[in-house]
């Protein structure tokens, strides 16, 4: 069965009130449900302004923005936030609760939940979070690592089907980094679509293989990140580097005949392990 | 000459119950270049306010053991405003250092509080801007400017003051991939053309370990690991994946596929295709079986 299209902006063009220059320039993009898509491009590109498009904080100027089928310049942020989970950049943000708990209870007493099923619900999300420990705690007094994850959890925890990460992994180090990938992982494998916005060119090698490239206002590139990263003429226009291992695949290519995502670093390790061990001679080596 | 000699530093802030640092000892060289890395939490920022004073002037706390600079200057004995032409400190976040109208002023801020004359001060605002190769963005407010644009911006203005130790507490990190890559060729720059001792702290490990002198690792409030970059990565890349630190996948994938081999572990992807290619070369010799 075909997947339903959850997201679909048609030529949509955007400028901040007051501003001379667009910051979206004619957009057009379809995100599938259960896709688990990364957004790239350099500070400034409009990454973070076409997400506030997703769930209404931003309307567009020409064009329109459907999600889950709802023109968004038609309904509120209250109610296409029911399916579009958006987590800010900065948590300091999006955080204002005394308590942990509260905090990540916030929306579902918006939505009118019996506060003790509330409570229950909220107390799942947090154990899944590692966060347990500190329901009683302020959210100003967690770290910076923790303070993501909750407003993460503040977000699933009333399920919408479409979660949006802005710059995720920004002053998170490489273990704080796993974490999140696992929990991106298991929320996509439960039929979530996750949209991340990024720069980090080497989380999204590591872990999403679906990648769209802005540049300037508008979509440069989408496709697989084999593809899509590897391409020095993309990468330059958008300022983005390529991934190290995809640098090594393309000075090997006249050599090599790299098979699925070698991004991934056990995929490249043993395409280079079986190349090492079959004896046939290499030209030029 | 040792620029900075840490010894026996302990400090746990007033307000925390823990030690942030444990007996850290340390010693820097005039002219080194070195990357101080680790999990979050770990006491990288800490120690970074303990070499430029914040910490104790600033920051109250426990404090233990000494920081002295080139020989003589005990951190905790001078103010930080004595130590301004000493050490310049560059934060992760531009915006909360820059606060002038133009680049012009917010370079020549730090220099008035230096007590220089006007000419002096015109003289080191063209230098520094040259140096950066900013002179476009002289009449330009920092508010207007791009994040990488910023982070040079607060360099150049550190840099005008002319202090022998330049310390960057995370200064790319909320830069895209070539911003960054902008503002560590511009650091390596300087510091090849003013001979300054650079202490800089980072995540971005793998455009880093190629050009810095020492990497030093800390964990918990301890320094664990301290050496040039191909020493830490040939010896300790399971001990720093498991603290959390991001080893740089050429590194890894040099570490699954050829440590056996008699070659150095690679820090960038063009030594690593060297390093493969040799490594084919061997494997066709000895009949497909790895070295």
């Amino acid at each position: 069965m075909p997947r339903r299209n959850v997201i679909e902006v048609r030529d949509l063009w955007y400028k901040y009130p007051e501003a001379k220059e667009w910051v979206l320039k004619g957009i057009n993009l379809t995100i599938k449900e259960g896709d688990l898509i990364a957004i790239m491009g350099e500070n400034g590109a409009g990454k973070t302004t076409l997400v506030k498009h997703f769930n209404g904080i931003l309307k567009p100027d020409k064009g329109y923005v459907k999600v889950c089928g709802l023109d968004t310049r038609e309904h509120t942020v209250a109610e296409l936030a029911k399916y579009v989970g958006l987590v800010f950049q900065n948590p300091d943000h999006q955080i204002f609760a005394s308590t942990v708990l509260e905090e990540t209870m916030f929306a579902l007493k918006n939505f009118g939940w019996d506060p003790e099923r509330a409570k229950r619900r909220a107390k799942e999300v947090l154990k899944e979070m590692g966060l347990l420990d500190y329901i009683n705690t302020s959210p100003f007094s967690l770290s910076g690592g923790e303070k993501k994850r909750l407003t993460i959890a503040s977000i699933l925890v009333y399920d919408p089907e479409i979660l949006v990460l802005d710059e995720p992994t920004v002053g998170q180090d490489y273990g704080q980094k796993r974490r999140l990938a696992e929990i991106i992982e298991r929320i996509n494998s439960l039929g979530k679509t996750v949209i991340v916005v990024t720069h980090d060119i080497e989380f999204v090698a590591e872990y999403i293989e679906h990648v769209i490239v802005m540049s300037r206002g508008t979509i440069i590139a989408e496709g697989e990140a084999t593809k899509v990263l590897c391409d020095d003429n993309i990468m330059k226009r958008a300022r983005l580097l390529p991934p190290q291992l995809g640098m090594v695949v393309k000075n090997l290519e006249d050599y090599i005949d790299f098979k699925g995502n070698f991004l991934r670093l056990p995929v490249f390790v043993e395409n280079l392990r079986r190349w090492l061990e079959n004896d046939e001679n290499v030209k030029g080596i | 000459m040792k620029a900075i000699k840490i010894k026996g530093l302990s400090f746990k802030y007033v307000t925390s119950s823990r030690w942030a640092l444990k007996n850290i000892n340390l010693e820097v060289d005039e002219g080194e270049f070195v990357l101080i890395t680790g999990p979050s939490g770990c006491g990288k920022t800490t120690l970074c306010r303990c070499i430029n004073g914040l910490i104790p002037h600033f920051y109250e706390g426990e404090y233990k053991g000494e920081v002295v600079l080139f020989e003589e200057i005990k951190v905790d004995e001078h103010e930080p405003y004595e130590l301004a032409d000493k050490v310049g400190m560059v934060f992760q976040d531009p915006e909360s250092q820059l606060f002038m109208t133009t680049v012009e002023r917010e370079i020549a801020f730090g220099l008035e509080n230096l007590g220089l004359d006007r000419e002096e001060m015109k003289n080191r605002v063209e230098w520094v801007l040259g140096l950066l190769g900013i002179e476009h963005l002289r009449d330009k407010a920092p508010y207007e400017l791009s994040g990488g644009e910023q982070q040079k911006v607060a360099i150049a203005a550190v840099i005008a003051m002319r202090p022998r130790i330049l310390v960057l507490d995370e200064p790319t990190a909320n830069l895209d991939p070539m911003s960054a890559l902008d503002v560590i060729n511009t650091l390596c720059r300087l510091r090849k053309e003013m001979r300054i001792t650079v202490v800089i702290v980072e995540h971005r490990l793998d455009m880093l370990a190629p050009l810095v002198d020492r990497i030093i690792v800390m964990d918990k409030g301890s320094i664990i690991v301290s050496g040039n970059p191909r020493k830490v990565f040939s010896k300790e890349v399971s001990r720093l994946e498991r603290i959390g630190v991001e080893v740089p996948k050429v590194c890894l994938a040099y570490k699954e596929l050829i440590s056996a081999t008699k070659s150095e572990v690679p820090l960038t992807p063009d030594e690593f295709v060297k390093v493969i290619l040799h490594a084919k070369k061997e494997c066709n010799r000895s009949k497909g079986s790895l070295v």
